[in-house]
């Protein structure tokens, strides 16, 4: 299978990540090669094989559903960009 | 005195027992050694302040005969770990100038033990690459040089800057991390120790993910036993990564020196590449010989499955890091690029953000887990992974207890030499160490050689799930027979 350049702005904007029209050819070309290499998977014969979802053998852990952590807003938004009063700030989203 | 920059962490922690010198001492010589390699641009920070004060402290604990297993021992620390009021950035512009509000459960564990921290190490972007060129804060110099060469080579990566700071005796240690590779194959081409434990042995809590279900945490070290005491420290359970395994960790280093007569050692036949260099050829063949003469039995075995485990790592890591990768949209963290809606916002944050590597495997990523083409791509990757597991649980079943391989499948290149016209190329830099990690197992990289141009080269064994001992026992007999390697200073 392969990418053509509509399918690499779809992907783009599915990751949402801005590409100009001239990166378009280059990412094609490396999403190809990464595709094609990953090509040869169809010669293996998975029938009847469960695809795997824990690598080791575990019952999934759950923890009580009670609060044990909190009252760290200040923490929180230490890193953000753009905050007021513990909220973060983003562009207008509803008009 | 003796340099003590060049003591193993063994044969300092004898040393600071012994008060013939003390940790602020010790971290001194690193820190000067650090502030004299910075042509290598192995430390993305330096943390010169916090190292003595944690030197003083260490110092204090000793004298009050309260030393824990890593009192005073200075250690770098790969920027992928949350580092408490550090800035911790995964080498990623994207993260900008992120300063953690918590520590990371493996380094905070190496601070209870008594560990100095000098600062934090270069890395590939978010550990995705395997020459740790992909870093926005550029490349890392290995060490090592061919012999009247004055190129300089990648490290390896992702954990190029724990590879090189260890070898270039900058540090006593350093923290790694190893999705496909990362810590194995870095370790071969500076000549140092490099363990990826079992997947769940190490806490995950606190270290930037990038594939979930691939990423361990583990150490870089000057020798064998060196990467078993800091295993010790950096392994065990929390209840904040549920995939990390509630059972006792053993005391790793009880297992250097252990006898390995009897153990059946396998070789596989699928790594044993068409074309493979002679040297390597012949740096396995010395491997063999070696832990048959310490009295170990080598058998042929296969793992029918190998060819296939790097391109189904090539489905499963971007599927997850596409994921995992999600949380950077200028929201919450780290770099923020404006747009006139939110959309754009993200999109051009991330686009800003992201180098190269990183935006072509979340893009790949993305494709592989979209509608109509995840059962093509994931759910078969996943399905190969399961056949991948299998091999090495027939080969284990049989009674095999480690299993020998080439580290990787040349030493050391230079800095822009691979993957510029074709991803690929850098990508089987991991051959032999991604199926480990497709596998769950251990997987240790001892140094074992040289070239015929004088780099570095290693072996690596892999082990049963949960048995680093076995890997511990074996790494120390080829260190043993093949001595141990430091590069000439250039830098």
């Amino acid at each position: 299978m392969s990418v053509d350049a509509a399918t690499v702005r779809r992907i783009a904007q599915l990751a949402r990540i801005a590409v100009t029209d001239a990166e378009v050819p280059h990412l094609q070309g490396e999403l190809n090669a990464m595709l094609n290499f990953v090509e040869q998977l169809s010669e293996v014969n998975v029938e009847g094989v469960e695809p795997m979802t824990s690598v080791t053998p575990m019952a999934m852990k759950k923890r009580q559903d009670v609060v044990n952590d909190g009252e760290i807003a200040d923490d929180i938004v230490k890193n953000a960009p753009a905050t007021e009063n513990h909220f973060f700030l983003v562009p207008k989203v509803v008009e | 005195m003796t340099d003590l920059t060049s003591l193993t962490l063994a044969e300092a922690r004898k040393g600071l027992a012994s008060k013939t010198f003390t940790s602020l001492e010790l971290t001194d010589a690193h820190l000067k050694a650090m502030e004299e390699a910075r042509a290598l641009n192995a430390f993305v920070m330096e943390t010169p302040d916090q190292a003595r004060a944690m030197a003083r402290e260490a110092d204090a604990r000793i004298g009050k005969g309260e030393a824990g297993p890593l009192a005073g021992i200075p250690l770098g620390i790969k920027d992928l770990f949350a580092t408490k009021d550090v800035r911790t950035t995964a080498c990623s512009k994207i993260l900008g100038n992120f300063v953690p509000t918590y520590e990371s459960t493996v380094t905070s564990q190496l601070w209870r033990d008594g560990a100095v921290m000098l600062g934090k190490l270069n890395n590939d972007e978010f550990a995705m690459g395997s020459s740790n060129e992909t870093s926005c804060f550029g490349p890392v110099g290995n060490p090592w040089r061919r012999e009247g060469s004055n190129t300089t080579l990648v490290p390896g990566g992702s954990s190029g800057g724990s590879a090189s700071a260890v070898a270039a005796l900058l540090c006593m240690g350093a923290t790694a991390t190893d999705t496909g590779g990362s810590i194995r194959q870095p370790a071969a081409f500076t000549a140092t120790v490099g363990i990826k434990p079992t997947y769940g042995r190490c806490s995950r809590w606190g270290i930037v993910a990038f594939a979930s279900s691939l990423d361990q945490a583990g150490p870089i070290a000057r020798s064998t036993r060196d990467a078993a005491i800091l295993l010790r420290s950096m392994a065990g359970h929390d209840p904040k990564d549920t995939t990390s395994v509630d059972i006792p960790v053993p005391d790793y280093e009880a297992a250097i020196g252990r006898s390995v007569k009897g153990m059946k050692i396998g070789i596989p036949r699928e790594y044993r590449l068409d074309g493979m260099p002679a040297e390597i050829e012949k740096l396995w063949s010395d491997g063999a010989d070696w832990l048959k003469a310490a009295g170990a039995e080598l058998v042929e075995v296969s793992l029918p499955h190998t060819k296939y485990a790097l391109p189904a790592y090539y489905i499963v890591a971007p599927a997850e890091a596409s994921s995992n990768l999600a949380r950077y949209d200028g929201v919450r963290y780290g770099l923020r690029v404006s747009g006139k809606s939110i959309g754009e916002l993200y999109e051009n944050t991330r686009a800003e953000g992201f180098g190269p590597e990183v935006r072509r495997r979340v893009m790949i990523g993305t494709y592989v887990l979209s509608a109509g083409y995840y059962d093509a791509y994931y759910i078969r990757a996943q399905k190969v992974r399961t056949l991948i597991k299998r091999d090495f649980e027939d080969c284990f079943a049989k009674g095999v207890n480690a299993i020998l391989t080439p580290a990787t499948p040349s030493a050391a290149f230079g800095i822009g030499e691979k993957g510029g016209a074709d991803p690929v190329e850098m990508y089987l830099n991991d051959i032999f160490t991604v199926t480990v990690n497709m596998a769950g197992l251990p997987g240790i990289a001892v140094p074992a050689g040289k070239d015929s141009q004088g780099l570095p080269l290693g072996l690596q064994l892999i082990g049963r799930p949960f048995d680093e001992e076995t890997l511990f026992s074996l790494g120390e007999v080829i260190e043993q027979a093949a001595g141990r390697f430091t590069p000439v200073r250039w830098w």
